[in-house]
């Protein structure tokens, strides 16, 4: 369904990303994991619309991904997902509002069905019990889940997640994969998540995709950019190759501090 | 011995040591007023409390000999009509300019130095211009206000609508937002709070441009009584009249609080947080 071609990123002299190139078929669930500033978030931004490769090109079936936000694409940031002035409700109903009224407000009978559904969706996330509280007064735990409903409501085809769950205590992280997976499976969703933390991505998901750089010029940490060093279909892998990824991973990082 | 910055008053003392600095200021002036009128019952610079109550009974309370009004109530009408005319010309202009310019890109490139340069003009300077364009009738007292305050709303709300996280544009984008939805649904409720601050913080000079523009020219309200009576040394009037304003303008602005606490709760929370 997507197709990866030759993606290259720079940011002036910057090199973030080199000639990625990759398939994801309908229904995956990619994992992406990589150190911080590999360029890993840039991706999904680029997979999402709001930025664009400076070479190369991501194709979605066939065609070039549309260049802005659309609601084909869902997307669960860390933080500042929902909307601070709605009640949780509100915030699931507004997404059929933008849908199905020009103006962005529904009224009467439209509103009554929007409500109805909201609801429901939200009793699956597990915030049935919270629905006219205003997301300040919720954890960040419930926060994430609200942003979830709101994001699957319009059944999205494919669904970004950037480190949704990296501001979690790791009790509720275990509870929000649980849901993740739940979702994807019930809905069919295509599933990208970037995460830092490699054991989210062995955990979760079909396939694990690992940004890294290819090569390192100690001179100019910059000169090259980051690449998928590992592609690998979760579940197959054994713990030697993570730990391996993992050793890797920080050996780069430390090159690049020092 | 607790250090100084842990200690906390209690409630009690909380409110006593509130009203300590009022009590003082009332026993000085009332020591010092009845000292001078015991040397001289003709002084005019600190009336008493009874010559005080005595002119504003005499303006509120007893129609003018010369028009008939009370011109008290006259005063406070004309001048606060003044003010909620050009607060809210400010008001809406601002959020307007504001809202475009902080939403638009491309409204942006184009208006936001304009504003910058435009916010630079003192607009106390531009009194006598808008003296000869509007004559001295009410329009060019209400446009001070306006132009005086609109810049400085515009800018506020601009940077604020800029401070929204970019992430809830992106997400409503992916909820299948357009602009106008985006404009309407997200951006324009989250704004309504921050221009009731917004409004707040500028009442103070929209009083100042009100009463300088009364002063100047008018036949009536606060500023210009003020003025007119300075010319009898009339503290006994004067004195009574800006605690007048300072009462006022303290009802307005907890009047704006409270209008925002109830209309906007999740904004309480929000500010309660940070």
């Amino acid at each position: 369904m997507i197709e990866i071609r030759n993606v290259w990123k720079r940011f002036d002299d910057n090199i973030i990303l080199e000639n990625i190139s990759a398939t994801v078929k309908e229904g995956e669930f990619v994992t992406l994991v990589g150190a911080s500033g590999c360029g890993k978030s840039t991706f999904l931004r680029m997979l999402l619309g709001t930025d664009s490769p400076s070479q190369g090109s991501i194709l979605l079936d066939g065609k070039a991904i549309p260049s802005e936000p659309d609601s084909g694409r869902g997307v669960v940031f860390q933080q500042y997902s929902v909307f601070p002035h709605l009640t949780v409700l509100e915030n699931v109903v507004i997404a059929r509002a933008f849908e199905r009224s020009r103006l962005g407000f529904l009224w009467g009978a439209a509103k009554k069905t929007a409500r109805e559904e909201a609801a429901e969706l939200l009793n699956i996330v597990g915030l049935s019990h919270m629905l006219h509280r205003y997301p300040d007064e919720l954890s960040g735990g419930m926060r994430q889940r609200l942003a979830i409903a709101q994001a699957l409501i319009l059944k999205p085809r494919i669904l970004l997640l950037d480190e949704p769950f990296g501001a979690l205590d790791p009790g509720i992280r275990a509870d929000m994969h649980e849901l993740v997976l739940n979702l994807w499976r019930k809905h069919k969703l295509t599933v990208f998540m970037v995460t830092h933390d490699l054991k989210e991505g062995f955990h979760l998901g079909t396939r694990l995709w690992v940004f890294d750089k290819l090569r390192v010029d100690p001179q100019a940490p910059n000169a090259y950019g980051a690449g998928i060093t590992y592609d690998l279909p979760v579940g197959a892998c054994e713990p030697e190759l993570l730990e391996e990824i993992d050793g890797s991973l920080s050996a780069n990082k430390q090159a690049e501090e020092i | 011995m607790k250090r100084l910055i842990n200690v906390r008053p209690s409630r009690v003392w909380r409110i006593g040591l509130a009203l300590l600095p009022f009590a003082v200021i009332l026993l000085l002036y009332i020591s010092a007023s009845d000292a001078r009128l015991a040397e001289n019952p003709q002084d005019k610079l600190l009336p008493s409390f009874t010559q005080m109550g005595d002119a504003i009974n005499r303006l509120a309370f007893e129609p003018s000999k010369r028009s008939g009004d009370y011109l008290f109530w006259q005063d406070t009408l004309s001048s606060l009509r003044r003010l909620g005319i050009g607060m809210a010309i400010a008001a809406s202009l601002g959020m307007l300019f504001g809202l475009l310019t902080g939403a638009l890109p491309v409204v942006n490139a184009s208006f936001a130095p304009l504003l910058t340069v435009v916010s630079l003009v003192p607009p106390m300077a531009l009194l006598p211009v808008l003296f000869i364009v509007f004559g001295l009738g009410e329009v060019s007292k209400v446009a001070l206000i306006a132009i005086g305050i609109t810049p400085f709303i515009a800018r506020d709300i601009q940077k604020r609508s800029l401070e929204i996280p970019r992430e809830q544009l992106v997400k409503a984008q992916t909820l299948g937002a357009n602009s106008w939805q985006i404009i309407v649904r997200v951006l324009i409720p989250q704004l309504l709070p921050r221009l009731i601050d917004a409004v707040r913080l500028s009442l103070g000079s929209a009083w100042l441009f009100l009463i300088a523009a009364e002063a100047i020219a008018s036949t009536d309200g606060l500023g210009y009584r003020v003025f007119l009576v300075r010319r009898y040394l009339s503290m006994d009037v004067i004195l009574p009249y800006v605690a007048w304003i300072a009462l006022l303008a303290f009802i307005i602005d907890y009047a704006l609080a409270k209008l925002s606490a109830v209309a906007f709760p999740w904004h309480a929370q929000q500010e309660g947080k940070s």
